[in-house]
């Protein structure tokens, strides 16, 4: 298992082997889905559209609808705007949907079609909307893609309508699984302030078993609520990379004050969360709360001799990165590699990813290795010279886990061969009580596997 | 339900008028009593419409190039669509040398703005020299994506200096995914990069051994190649490459020496087929191994073709005795099949092959069709010589090839050949519909509108298709099967994985789960005898009073 790779480490500049990040389109497709009776749409040639769904179907194992303009070599060059019209015409006829979420592909980015001249030249049905966002895949990540597209919703939608802001709160939830937005919307709700969470994937991409296939599920963000997202009080963005811009242009167009978060992964980012809620909206955490925050340190200090020293490597997009190693310090363990494959420092956000993971690292009195814009190849050199106790990451990383055989925590996106994770949070509370139980039992079946019969603990 | 041309039309009835006029075209029903019923197929994919089909870059690094093992293959471009190809097609294979395996491995030159600005060439040459000196593989591909072609990077001149300058073969492919209309276009020209570049840059002048034979179109997908290779090397024969599962580079370019040509899947290797009987005068025999009885007739052909009295009996001893050990096995889950129907649209042979092991288990196809086909896959290839060349595939470069000075022999006389022929598909597929019962539904690219108005005319037990429409039946509580990945399941290929598909099909009609669908109380009235036995006001009010 990837035996050609090397320990000596050579500077490498010709791209990326084995890659830890993806492009734009499938990051604003994610988020398109995000909107209540959406049809996201690729524009470009069908192959991206095929790979998006296939890969976010692989991953939540949900239909995943959407459409493309289907380029041919014509339209390639003389350019995508008649494609982009029939498409917009024959979603409409076929499919109804609310809103049509276009984003760009490296094709159209390349032959520069002008996709806001285009729309506005077709024939968009009364009362129905299409919004787009320009996603060119040579730049950024799959997060820059979903920052893009929520950015398109807010230039679309968000209005300020009076003058007095209301008692509300716009949450943009960042590129996290389904159960992590309705975790973080039970959260909130807990505190009894009312929010617009946007996009919201909840109800669409973790949809009921029914005897009947809906092609817009109940979920989804409403357009009445994004539009409403300019009149509220404070937006949270979760997440340098991939809420942040969207949440300050909210800020620039409709004077919503934005603060931005860390994804709230472990208990000082969920506290930081909180507070922050109830800084602005209420007095007090709710009762509720409290416990569940209690039983989290609870387990967690019943749990620590597992954790204490032990050294992990982690792997992933970088807003799930902060958090996660944060908390993978409050446990007692050790971050010696921290890798992430979207560039830091494009957007305008801002987490410079690699200062701040140093930066958190040093203040627990430890260093480490940190990259942003890196690749699985150099990790997994990293890991040859410095090994680890365990890996954390997406799917991809079971490659390095066999080749180095390593304890192996999936988490992020894409976990492309076990079920069920996209419905369970890792944020909050609970969530964070979910990573304690799955970095746990892995280090522990490790420790059993690996003990002489003699050595085989009932109780560990 | 039976169905017919007004049923049809209705469900036509809702696409705007162009759109109607187009797809109507790409439906026929099955009726034996017409000759040469027609379909429209390999033309444009209509925008806005959700197809299941991909591009030319996923036919040719995805499906034929992508399975080679111990080559490198660089993809030119942005991050995705290396990343996307990247293990995802199961294609599995068994390095000889592991230090020589590559198919984990994902190597894309991850073009930036400036890259496309001032252009990728120095980057790509870059990740060239780099792929030499750290994973040092016997050849390395190049494959370029969308805006490659547009900025007009010259891969093929990168190839050929980066091949003088490190002596390591290195072939380039134009196949950018704006190219033809699905993942066609890609097929054919990794068909024709294969063929010009490295079949037949190898020393052998003979075969190795009395049967050697090549197996093109198997992609290995679920270990399917290493079932068919297990009984084919049990009855005598060589194979000296799989085109392209477990493939690989050094047994690719001796495939020259082959005395016969298998063609699994001939829409997507049909062209390498055909231009190794020109270049070098192997015949090609269309054969199917998926289902028991089409793998037998697979290997009664194959033995005839060689038309050696050993080989015949052999060839039915192994029938005989894998027979024996399989139909027990299959008979539970036949039972769990019997009447059952389905639908079969994959891609752009498995939509045919899949339909007679349906009918083994006792499954009736009412419904198939291909993502990416042309006509001559449903037509047979008589019709090629009536096909007109449109825009689209005119820009698919063909590639002609000339009988080869030193290498070309018949492998069998003529005379030989033309009898064979019409007792056996020597060089000639009859296409899927042919195989059809008549009032079947064939639908070239199925889109999802289709797709769900048509479950809900037939209310098929069965739809099998891909990953990308798997679960919108599955939620309209119609069991699905994946026949791209097989549910990461397999090998479905040969006798064996007969069984190994019987017991997948059988696990979905009979999971538990179809039973949980409708929650209790959607069934029965309110409080129903709940209330006798609670003591406090409390219980009825939790049952909802």
């Amino acid at each position: 298992m990837l035996d050609c790779t090397p320990k000596e480490i050579i500077k490498r500049s010709g791209g990326m082997i084995n890659p830890a990040k993806t492009c734009q389109p499938i990051g604003a497709m994610y988020a398109a889905l995000g909107i209540h009776n959406c049809l996201p749409h690729s524009h470009g040639s069908q192959g991206c559209c095929a790979y998006h769904r296939s890969h976010l179907t692989r991953h939540f194992r949900e239909p995943v609808m959407a459409t493309s303009s289907s380029f041919t070599e014509g339209a390639s060059v003389f350019g995508g705007g008649g494609n982009l019209k029939t498409a917009i015409k024959n979603v409409f006829s076929i499919y109804n949907p609310d809103v049509m979420a276009v984003h760009t592909t490296c094709l159209s980015e390349t032959i520069g079609d002008d996709l806001p001249s285009i729309i506005k030249g077709a024939e968009v049905p009364e009362g129905k909307l299409v919004i787009h966002a320009s996603t060119p895949s040579y730049q950024g990540s799959h997060i820059t893609g979903f920052s893009n597209m929520v950015k398109g919703m807010v230039t679309y939608l968000a209005k300020a309508t009076r003058d007095e802001k209301k008692e509300q709160v716009n949450i943009i939830p960042g590129f996290v699984n389904p159960g992590d937005m309705r975790e973080i919307k039970r959260l909130a709700g807990e505190l009894g302030v009312r929010l617009i969470m946007f996009p919201d994937t909840s109800g669409v991409l973790d949809s009921p078993m029914t005897g009947k296939f809906n092609m817009f599920p109940v979920g989804g963000a409403k357009v009445e609520d994004i539009r409403d997202s300019g009149n509220s009080k404070l937006t949270i963005a979760l997440g340098y990379y991939a809420s942040s811009d969207s949440a300050h242009l909210l800020e620039r167009n409709c004077q919503v004050p934005a603060i931005t978060l860390k994804t709230p992964i472990g208990i000082k980012a969920t506290d930081d969360f909180l507070m922050t809620l109830r800084s602005k909206f209420v007095q007090e955490i709710p009762n509720q709360l409290e416990e569940e925050r209690g039983q989290l340190v609870d387990v967690i200090t019943d749990n620590h001799h597992h954790f204490y020293g032990k050294k992990v490597a982690l792997f992933g997009d970088p807003d799930i990165l902060t958090g996660l190693t944060e908390f993978i310090l409050s446990l007692g363990m050790q971050p010696v590699h921290v890798l992430t494959g979207t560039p830091a420092g494009t957007l305008t956000g801002s987490g410079i990813f690699e200062k701040e993971i140093k930066e958190m690292l040093a203040a627990a009195g430890h260093e480490g290795r940190v990259k942003a814009a890196g690749d699985l190849f150099e990790l997994h050199q990293w890991i040859k010279n410095e090994p680890v106790d365990l890996l954390m990451g997406n799917t991809y990383g079971k490659y390095i886990a066999r080749a180095e055989d390593l304890p192996f925590v999936r988490v992020g996106f894409p976990i492309l061969d076990r079920g069920v994770h996209s419905y369970l949070p890792i944020v909050g509370y609970r969530g964070a009580m979910r990573l304690v139980e799955m970095i746990s039992d892995t280090l522990l079946d490790r420790q059993d596997r690996d003990a002489a019969d003699e050595d085989l603990e009932l109780v560990m | 339900m039976a169905i017919n041309e007004k049923m049809i039309e209705e469900i036509l009835n809702k696409y705007p008028a162009k759109v109607k006029r187009n797809r109507k075209k790409h439906i026929v029903i099955r009726d034996s009593a017409q000759e040469n019923q027609e379909i429209e197929a390999n033309t444009r994919t209509i925008p806005g419409v959700v197809t299941n089909r991909g591009c030319a870059f996923a036919g040719c690094k995805g499906v034929v190039l992508g399975p080679l093992k111990d080559m490198v293959h660089i993809v030119h471009g942005p991050v995705g669509c290396g990343y996307y190809s990247w293990l995802t097609r199961r294609n599995k294979a068994r390095a000889e040398d592991p230090e020589k395996n590559f198919l984990a491995y994902c190597v894309s030159t991850d073009m930036q703005e400036s890259d496309i600005v001032f252009g990728g060439e120095k980057k790509l040459t870059r990740m060239i020299d780099e792929v030499v000196k750290i994973l040092k593989p016997n050849a390395i591909t190049i494959s370029a994506t969308c805006p490659v072609g547009l900025i007009g990077d010259d891969i093929q001149a990168v190839a050929r200096a980066a091949q003088a300058k490190h002596d390591v073969n290195i072939t380039a492919y134009s196949c950018e995914g704006y190219k033809g209309v699905s993942q066609s276009a890609g097929h054919h020209i990794a068909n024709n990069g294969l063929m010009e570049k490295i079949i037949g840059e190898g020393d052998l002048e003979e075969p190795p051994s009395k049967y050697t034979i090549n197996i093109l179109g198997e992609y290995n997908i679920g270990g399917d190649s290493w079932e068919v290779e297990r009984v084919l090397n049990d009855i005598g024969y060589e194979v000296q490459v799989v085109m392209t599962g477990n493939g690989s580079y050094e047994k690719l370019k001796n495939a020259h020496v082959a005395q016969l040509n298998l063609v699994q899947c001939h829409r997507s290797i049909n062209y390498i087929a055909d231009m190794l009987e020109t270049k070098y005068g192997t015949p090609w025999l269309k054969v199917n191994f998926i289902g028991i009885r089409a793998t037998i007739e697979s290997l009664r052909n194959m033995a005839l073709y060689f038309g050696d009295e050993a080989l015949i009996k052999r060839t039915e001893e192994v029938i005989e005795r894998e027979l024996a050990e399989i139909e027990p096995q299959l008979e539970p889950y036949k039972k769990i099949c019997l009447d059952k129907t389905a639908f079969c649209f994959v891609g752009g042979s498995r939509g045919h092959h899949y339909q007679g092991l349906y009918e083994e288990l006792g499954i009736t196809t009412v419904l198939a069709g291909y993502e990416f086909a042309h006509r001559d896959d449903y037509e047979g290839r008589d019709v090629l010589s009536n096909l007109k060349t449109d825009a689209d595939s005119k820009n698919i470069p063909d590639l002609h090839v000339t009988p080869d000075e030193g290498r070309y022999r018949l492998k069998i006389p003529v005379e030989r050949m033309e009898e064979l022929k019409k007792i056996i598909p020597l060089n000639d597929y009859k296409g899927m519909i042919n195989e059809m019962v008549d009032g079947s539904i064939v639908v070239d690219d199925l889109n999802h509108y289709e797709t769900d108005e048509f479950i809900k005319v037939l209310k098929p037990d069965l739809f099998s298709s891909g990953i990308k429409d798997k679960y919108i039946p599955q939620k309209m509580g119609v069991p699905t099967k994946q026949l791209h990945n097989y549910d990461y399941s397999g090998p479905y290929a040969g006798f064996r994985g007969a069984i190994n598909f019987a017991r997948d099909v059988a696990m979905g009609f009979s999971t538990p789960t179809w039973n949980f669908i409708a929650p209790p109380w959607k069934d029965n009235p309110l409080l129903e005898g709940s209330i006798e036995q609670c003591s406090d006001d409390t219980c009825v009010k939790e049952v909802g009073v």
